[in-house]
């Protein structure tokens, strides 16, 4: 009491900033809330057996299903694919892959026949795959130019850096630059449907449609308005293995220059050594007959892209897809087992569980 | 990594922009040589000291040439300025070597050959963490900024040479040799030599409470010889030359010399400083000049940056780490390799960028661009994540009610922020006694004078009334908080509260630094104001005694006291009064209105030769024996000075009315004489000489005697009256301001104090000016301190001395007079000894009281050469200390005194608790060996069936042969006690039911066993026994056991003290922690933690030690298993790439990943999680070693975690690798689910971690999975041609509208997850069960052992060792039902 009143009556130094009380009415008491007192409500998250195990089971009822409903979507893709490389001395393609050179300009064809044992129904994605061929490669990978892809005119006339070594040839701007254009795969795949009757059916199929979207109208687009496209490329080169510059891929001017699918596609690098690009689409023509029937076929090659040198393969691949992608049953093996494993270990937990969670429940003190 | 630390902070405190810094802390002892000619060699020794002017006085050149030169007032603690602070800050910050090495890392992303990324994205998280650090940085020298500002504008009256008057200036305009003028209150502005003082004694009294928190005055001196006093000074005409030595930080140590123009030199000393922050109190007007300003001021000298200290996590922390770049070696070498074969069998691919490099110049060049993409390995964030969480963890300890103290408004202080989980992880604990263990609120017990006791039986009945009332009594707490609170506001002193600017402004709020200033000023109360100390019940029988003295008529029939024991008491009660440094204001008059100390009374003057030709026989040799007594003559005079109630002023009437009175008294003067001599030979017949006196003091006694215990009830109305005219006594140390209450309940008041002299009242006689010769102050060498007085009564140089009673009893009177006074002396001494054990028994602290009376000549002489001591410079300290030891001998032994310090509330609960917790408790104490068994017994340290081995030898032969022989006992018993079937494994507490064993060892022995051949048989001995009691104990050696256990046995250790005895024991350990109680602020100001009360320490420790231990190990793991586990995403797809170093994600994600988004979750992890809840740690101790013997951060969690980042990250990477393998899969989108699915294991295995989720956590989950997905949505739609050439664009979007993408995550998640899952759910059941099982067992056990412990208390306490005191209501055993206690005492 003393000391209250005397602590106020020396506060009248004239440096005293609080007035009487003021320090007081100010308790550094902590705040008793849940929050700084740590006891927030909290879910204890505690993983016995007893509460573990439901969860495997629901988890091994949910895998199995969808497991079983992957490998049946899965094995349903119909899938065709042949190797045409010319390794061995017998293939048709032999020759063709022997003599190579980037230059030639006599083409070489060979032409494989092989055979569907099933028919196709709905729409058939024809794809090119290609085997040991590291399209991942951290320096392959990074050797483009956006910004010229998108059609800007100052990348067209001074590639990126990242081009090199393939930004500039005779000291002309590389239009596409870069490794990966470059290396564009420049086979020409044709079918032939064999004809029970002796022709060959040549089998249309539709080049547009197999880039994505956004790369074709949004990340990809050609200089200037794309209109002439011989003019706006003037003064550019084109890459060194190609055949013929950019600007005459394709006819059509909406599937040339940069916005040319077979490039656009080519452009988006694959994840793995070994893997496949959208070549064609086959369309389906009506809903009664099968996109590709039963029976003989002729895949004639324009044998252009050298792959032996570093032991690749060439693939020519046929599949019809479903809404999982490409035929794939790993994963419902993956779903299969691991829902079965969840299942099995739902088991050993019950038995756990009844072994040591049954006597303690009275003891509990987690709370 | 320890070192690199210590070169930062190192650093960061010469940058703190005082470069001169190591300079002025080194030592600039003045040469005693120099300083004789210092005149002619000026220029000199110019370096060693410096040379103050006044400013606008007569040296106008001189102020010029050299004081010019002096730092301005202007201070300046900001790191940084303005347009400094970036490069600053990131040279201090590269000092860090994570944040080296990826600066490293982001340079090396500029060399083409091996660039992984864009180069701006290599530096994003360097910049990320030094953006952190610098806006952290700058924040607080914002702050700091503005603090200075603020302290730099206050405004202090400085005077001015052009007006010849004082004018306001700011504090940052004051220069050395500036006159500055301040009035009460006010702060000082820099260090100043005191000059003038409104007092006419030229004192001054200045508050240190900003320096060291301690809020007692302390009194400073004008410079003596100046010729100022009374009149203003003038400082125009100021000619002298102050030389003093350079700026230093002792706080203590002032030394110098000022020169008047006549060449004569005046000392000057610490006295003669006033220091700058400290506050002007009870003083009108000073003025002095400054010498030191600004920096070079002891105050900010002082000002050292916040504790360092390294956390043993945070070593452990190291090693890992160290791993981890084993580890990223050995896979960036294992890339290397792969891509020099890989690129090997290559020939001409048409893929092939640069093939013409050889493979092997090529793997080097993939080294290093593997060292860059995996760089996430290495976690840069982890040491600011861990500095966030631990600013998260102290800013809840800080906040936690628990540690919170009601009574003296403070909360824990946390002073060091990186070591809040060594609190988790304590195994020795070391405590002091007194104010840690005890409350040190000293209150006087019982005392024994003359070799007889007083047991003050209803004085320690109060006390335990007033336990009770304290108990329930809610209102009166407030009291005691008005009085305290403002003490623990001012805690945080200047120097404090600037330096730990990092906790503060981070866990308090701004607003109270503010106010801490003006806070400080309010804040200064007596620190021992609590009722209890004050109001102690007289003893009836002492007081019947004393009361003697002044009315010889009531004690004519029984127990009347002899003349020598009269002059005994007095003399004891005089000491009581006098013999200290406390402090007298009272709250009605300004502090230092210390009544006039002129001699009062003429006629006094004559009662005093009277009493001094009496009493002085005894006192010197019992050759003749004669009553110390003025009775009825000053009995007029007095008794109507007590009836007044005041004793300030004598006024000339008191003075007629003493004169009036002198025939009486010499009436009385030969009648003593006689009655003495019967006295000694037959006290009981006393009687008779009071009879002949009784004709004198009728009239004035018959007030008092009406009733039986007439005396009691004076005393009573006594202190009634004096209510209103309350004083406060401040003292340095609450024993004193005990002793001073004691004496006052006598109605020994002391009334006022100034350096000349001491005013007290003394029953019988009135008030009295004592005449201060010298004060000796007490230092803990000589235990002692002493006052140099001229006896009031008998004119004698008198010397009164206080101290411990092993010093005190060797020093007391060999006797060398008849054979008789030899008898006697020693028959005092004895009883005195016996009356001292006893007390001690009890738990009492001990005091003796001795005196003795010293010739004039003896004086004199002693006076010459103390002089010379005061006045030399070199050396003054040792001097001074002989000096008083040589006066300090042949004392005579008065009487002793006894304290009850009674223990904390629940420190026998808290002992335990830390007990049970596996923390070994030792107690390092400065008292006596049986006070300090019986404080251990009563703190439950000691259990009545532990066996006691003490060890105090005299010799260092002796102390070897024991501790082996000790040894051999200990291990013959703990043999016996492992063949014991009883639970010993169950940790300490059952170990009731055993024998354990108890170290206690004395200082002396201490010294021995500390010693390098005996240090190994001591510490066998010491981990052998369950607790060790170190009494006796110096400071150094409480720091050297420290050491010696913390360094030997490489355990953690943990001090807890609370005065500056413990400073070095506080500063050793290395969790030091402070207890703000009673005794100043050094051991908070060098803790770590600052907590007010013992207990405390079990919630810190268990709960919160535990807690930050456990959220911290786990948070390390956490982030380590993160790290690894997304960097082996990359790893393993090199084996796809050909080991080129690409990477499947956008470069962004990548790096952001960390960065962002599971960056907060882990944070929160480690601030929130709580692994058990706080009651279950607190009821069951035992959890605790868990975390003590490094369970959860060991090396092979380590692994097990890194081994289940593998698995995880081969689950992560291989399901989506074979679901897509073969596929038309791109780069971007193979990454897309890996890096989702990635996203969900780390988000979802941190709440397979989390012992607790609370909606934080909810919601920083769902935050950070949301931010990863709105991040890479908005970027594939938004990010055109940005971010070549992992071009994000359309890639997400495509892939989240495809079923497969969430097929794969919820296979790749679950799978990943399942064997932690199945792993924790297993243990679980397994292992709670044990847990359940062994803290039930726990719990009955603990029952069944208090059971027996009572049934034990019953039947043995009176054959137990050492008897628990009675009446020591603090001390009883609490676990003991009150059933027990009563039947308990009933026995007794």
């Amino acid at each position: 009491m003393m000391a209250s009143s005397y602590s106020a009556k020396d506060e009248d130094g004239h440096i005293t900033v609080t007035g009487p009380g003021g320090a007081a009415l100010r308790s550094k008491k902590p705040e008793n809330t849940a929050f700084k007192q740590q006891r927030l409500p909290a879910w204890q998250p505690i993983l016995t057996a007893g509460t573990v195990l439901p969860a495997f089971f629901i988890i091994g009822l949910i895998f199995i299903p969808i497991g079983i409903g992957l490998f049946v979507t899965s094995n349903n893709i119909r899938e065709f694919e042949i190797d045409y490389t010319g390794v061995d001395e017998s293939s048709p393609c032999f020759n063709c892959s022997q003599n190579f050179s980037w230059n030639s300009t006599q083409p070489c064809t060979c032409s494989i026949p092989f055979s569907l044992e099933q028919s196709y129904e709905n729409n058939v994605f024809m794809y090119y795959g290609l085997s040991n061929f590291y399209q991942n490669h951290r320096r392959y990978v990074k050797s483009r130019d956006d910004s010229q892809l998108n059609g800007h005119l100052g990348s067209l006339k001074q590639p990126s850096k990242e081009c090199e070594p393939y930004a500039k040839h005779e000291n002309k701007p590389i239009a596409p630059c870069g490794a990966i254009a470059n290396s564009m795969f420049n086979d020409t795949l044709e079918l032939f449907y064999n004809d029970p009757n002796g022709t060959k059916v040549l089998i249309p199929l539709r080049a547009t449609g197999i880039a994505w979207w956004t790369d074709k109208h949004v990340k990809f687009g050609n200089p200037g308005d794309g209109l002439n496209l011989t003019a706006e490329f003037q003064g550019t080169t084109k890459p060194v293995n190609w055949r013929k510059p950019v600007y005459e891929l394709d006819s059509d001017p909406l599937n040339n220059g940069f916005i040319n699918e077979d490039f656009i596609v080519w452009m988006r690098t694959a994840a793995l050594p070994t893997f496949r690009k959208l070549y064609r689409i086959i369309s389906r023509k009506d809903n009664m007959v099968p996109t590709l029937l039963r029976g003989n076929y002729t895949l004639e090659v324009v044998y252009n892209y050298p792959v032996r040198s570093f032991e690749g393969r060439k693939r020519m691949i046929l599949s019809t897809i479903s809404w999982m992608g490409g035929k794939n049953p790993f994963l419902g093996i993956a779903y299969i087992t691991v829902g079965s494993v969840c299942f099995f270990l739902g088991v050993v937990l019950l038995i756990i569980h009844h072994k040591y969670g049954n006597r303690n429940n009275s003891a509990d003190i987690s709370n | 990594m320890e070192q690199l630390h210590w070169v930062r902070h190192r650093c960061r405190t010469l940058l703190a922009g005082n470069p001169e810094g190591g300079w002025h802390s080194a030592p600039d002892d003045l040469p005693n040589k120099s300083f004789l000619n210092a005149h002619c060699s000026l220029h000199r020794v110019r370096g060693k000291r410096r040379s103050v002017f006044a400013r606008h006085g007569p040296h106008r050149q001189e102020y010029d040439t050299f004081s010019k030169s002096y730092k301005g007032n202007a201070i300046r603690t900001t790191k940084y300025r303005l347009l400094t602070f970036i490069p600053m800050n990131l040279f201090q910050q590269f000092h860090r070597a994570a944040n080296l090495y990826f600066l490293f890392l982001a340079l090396l992303n500029w060399v083409p050959a091996v660039e992984a990324f864009q180069k701006e994205i290599t530096m994003i998280p360097l910049l990320v963490v030094l953006a952190v650090i610098a806006i952290k940085d700058a924040l607080e020298d914002y702050r700091r900024y503005l603090f200075d500002r603020k302290v730099n504008n206050n405004v202090a009256r400085v005077f001015c040479g052009k007006q010849k008057a004082y004018n306001d200036q700011c504090w940052k305009d004051v220069r050395v040799g500036d006159f500055v003028r301040l009035s009460c209150n006010e702060i000082i502005p820099a260090d100043m030599l005191l000059l003038y003082s409104s007092d006419p004694r030229g004192v001054c009294y200045i508050e240190t409470a900003n320096l060291d928190g301690e809020t007692n005055l302390k009194q400073r001196q004008v410079v003596s010889d100046l010729p100022l006093q009374g009149e203003e000074f003038t400082p125009e005409s100021f000619p002298s030359r102050i030389e003093c030595e350079n700026p230093n930080n002792d706080l203590s140590r002032f030394r110098g010399y000022m020169e008047h123009p006549s060449g004569v030199r005046v000392g000057l000393h610490n006295s003669n400083l006033l220091l700058r922050s400290c506050t002007i109190r009870n003083t009108e007007t000073v003025v002095g000049i400054v010498v030191y300003a600004g920096h070079e001021t002891k105050a900010m000298m002082n000002n050292s940056g916040p504790r360092y200290k390294r956390s043993q996590l945070e070593k452990r922390l190291n090693t890992d780490i160290l791993w981890c770049v084993v580890l990223l070696i050995i896979m960036c070498l294992t890339s290397a390799v792969g891509h020099g074969l890989w690129l090997k069998n290559l020939k001409d691919p048409v893929f092939g960028v640069n093939t013409d490099t050889s493979p092997a110049l090529a793997g080097f060049y993939v080294f290093w661009t593997m060292i860059i993409v995996l760089q996430v390995l290495i976690p840069i964030s982890l040491y600011v994540s861990i500095e966030i969480v631990k600013l998260g963890q102290i800013y809840f300890i800080h906040n936690d009610l628990d540690l919170y103290n009601e009574q003296l408004d403070s909360r824990i202080q946390c002073r060091a922020l990186n070591i809040t989980e060594d609190l988790g992880q304590i195994q020795y604990l070391f405590s002091d006694k007194t104010g840690t263990l005890t409350e040190n609120k000293m209150v006087f017990c019982r005392c024994s004078i003359y070799g007889v006791e007083y047991p003050h039986v209803e004085n320690a009945r109060r006390l335990e009334v007033y336990e009770a009332e304290k108990n329930k009594a809610a209102d009166h707490s407030v009291t005691l908080r008005s009085g305290c609170s403002a003490k623990s506001r001012s805690c945080r002193s200047l120097s404090c509260n600037r330096s730990s600017v990092s906790l503060h402004t981070l866990t308090a709020d701004s607003e109270e630094e503010d106010e801490q200033l003006s806070n400080q000023i309010q804040a200064r109360t007596s620190a021992f104001c609590s009722r209890m100390a004050k109001e102690v019940v007289p003893d009836p029988e002492l007081v019947r005694k004393l009361n003697w003295f002044s009315s010889p008529l009531n004690e004519a029939s029984s127990g009347t006291p002899s003349s020598l024991e009269l002059a005994y008491i007095t003399d004891f009660f005089l000491a009581l009064t006098i013999c200290n440094s406390v402090v007298v204001s009272s709250p009605s008059q300004p502090r230092h209105v210390v009544p006039e100390a002129r001699t009062p009374l003429k006629s006094l003057e004559e009662i005093k030769l009277m009493f001094q030709r009496f009493s002085f026989p005894p006192f010197s040799a019992l050759s003749t024996f004669s009553p110390p007594q003025i009775r009825g003559s000053p009995r007029n005079f007095t008794s109507r000075l007590f009836t007044r109630g005041k004793t300030g002023s004598f006024s000339p009437t008191a003075n007629n009315a003493t004169d009036g009175s002198e025939p009486g008294r010499d009436n009385d003067m030969d009648t003593p004489k006689l009655r003495c001599i019967l006295d000694f030979s037959a006290p009981g017949e006393g009687g008779n000489a009071a009879q002949v006196e009784d004709d004198i003091k009728k009239d004035d006694i018959k007030d008092a005697k009406t009733s039986p215990d007439g005396p009691r009830q004076e005393v009573e109305v006594d202190s009634d009256s004096d209510v209103d005219d309350e004083l406060l006594y401040e003292a340095e140390s609450p024993d004193e301001a005990a002793l001073v209450h004691a004496a006052r309940a006598y109605r020994c008041t002391l009334r006022g104090r100034s350096p000349e002299s001491l005013l007290v009242d003394l029953p019988g006689i009135g008030s009295l000016a004592v005449q201060l010769l010298h004060i000796l102050p007490f230092d803990s060498n000589r235990k002692r301190m002493s006052v140099v007085v001229r006896h009031p009564l008998t004119g004698q140089v008198v010397v009164y001395t206080k101290g411990a009673d092993s010093v005190i009893m060797d020093l007391a009177e060999t006797s060398k007079g008849a054979e008789q006074a030899q008898e006697f002396h020693s028959h005092i001494k004895d009883q005195s000894q016996k009356h001292l054990d006893s007390y001690a028994r009890e738990g009492l602290r001990t005091l003796c009281i001795a005196k003795k009376a010293l010739e004039e000549e003896e004086y004199e002489a002693w006076l010459k050469r103390h002089l010379l001591a005061e006045s030399s410079i070199e050396n003054r300290e040792e001097l001074l200390l002989d000096s008083a030891q040589r006066l300090e001998t042949n004392l005579t032994l008065l009487g002793t005194t006894g304290i009850v310090d009674r223990l904390q509330e629940d420190v026998p609960e808290t002992i335990e608790a830390l007990q049970r917790a596996g923390i070994k408790v030792w107690v390092l104490t400065g008292d006596k060996q049986e006070t300090a068994i019986n404080i251990a017994y009563a703190c439950k340290l000691l259990r009545p069936n532990d066996r006691l081995l003490t060890a105090n030898c005299g010799s260092k032969d002796a102390c070897a042969a024991f501790l082996k022989e000790l040894k051999l006992e200990v291990q013959c018993g703990q043999d016996g006690l492992t063949e014991a079937p009883a639970a010993g494994a169950h940790g300490e507490s059952s170990s009731g039911s055993v024998s354990s064993f108890i170290l206690v060892i004395d200082g002396q022995t201490l010294d021995w066993a500390l010693q390098e051949e005996l240090k190994r048989d001591f510490l066998e001995l010491s981990s052998r026994c369950k607790a060790v009691l170190c009494c006796r104990s110096t400071p150094l050696q409480k720091s050297e056991v420290v050491r010696l256990i913390r360094d030997q046995l490489g355990v953690m250790t943990l001090a807890v003290g609370d005065g500056a005895n413990d400073v070095s024991m506080i500063q050793m350990a290395d969790v030091g922690i402070g207890i703000s109680g009673q005794e100043g602020m050094q051991a908070v100001m060098s803790s770590d933690f600052a907590i007010s009360r013992f207990k405390h320490l079990s919630k810190l420790l268990l709960v919160h030690g535990h807690w930050c231990y456990s959220r911290l190990a786990n948070m390390i793991l956490y982030f380590f298993y993160k790290n690894v586990m997304y960097v082996n995403l990359l790893f393993w797809y090199q084996f796809v790439c050909g080991f080129s170093g690409s990477v499947m994600t956008n470069s962004w994600v990548l790096i952001l990943f960390n960065l962002i988004f599971t960056s907060v979750p882990p944070l929160i992890y480690g601030i929130l999680d709580q692994d058990m809840p706080a009651e279950t740690l607190k009821g069951v101790p035992e959890l605790y070693q868990a975390a003590q013997t490094s369970k959860i951060y060991v090396p092979h969690m380590f692994w097990i975690t890194v081994l289940d980042a593998f698995y995880q990250s081969l689950v992560c990477f291989f399901i989506p690798y074979f679901a897509l393998t073969g596929s038309d899969v791109g780069i971007l989108s193979f990454g897309s689910p890996i890096n989702a699915s990635a996203l969900f294991i780390i988000l979802l295995h941190q709440v397979l971690e989390s012992h607790t989720l609370t909606w934080i956590h909810g919601l920083v989950l769902l935050l950070s999975g949301g931010s990863y997905f709105g991040f890479v949505l908005l970027f594939s739609v938004s990010c055109v041609t940005c971010s070549p050439p992992t071009n994000p664009l359309g890639v997400e979007t495509l892939q989240m509208s495809q079923p497969l993408f969430y097929i794969i995550c919820a296979v790749t998640t679950f799978t990943a997850l399942l064997p932690r899952m199945l792993f924790r759910a297993v243990y679980s059941t397994v292992h709670r069960t044990a847990a359940l099982k062994s803290s039930h067992v726990e719990k009955v056990e603990s029952e069944n052992y208090r059971k027996r412990m009572q049934r034990w208390n019953l039947s043995h306490h009176r054959v137990n060792r050492l008897p628990v005191c009675a009446n020591n209501p603090g001390l009883e055993p609490s676990t003991l039902h009150t059933q027990t206690h009563t039947d308990r005492q009933r026995a007794v």
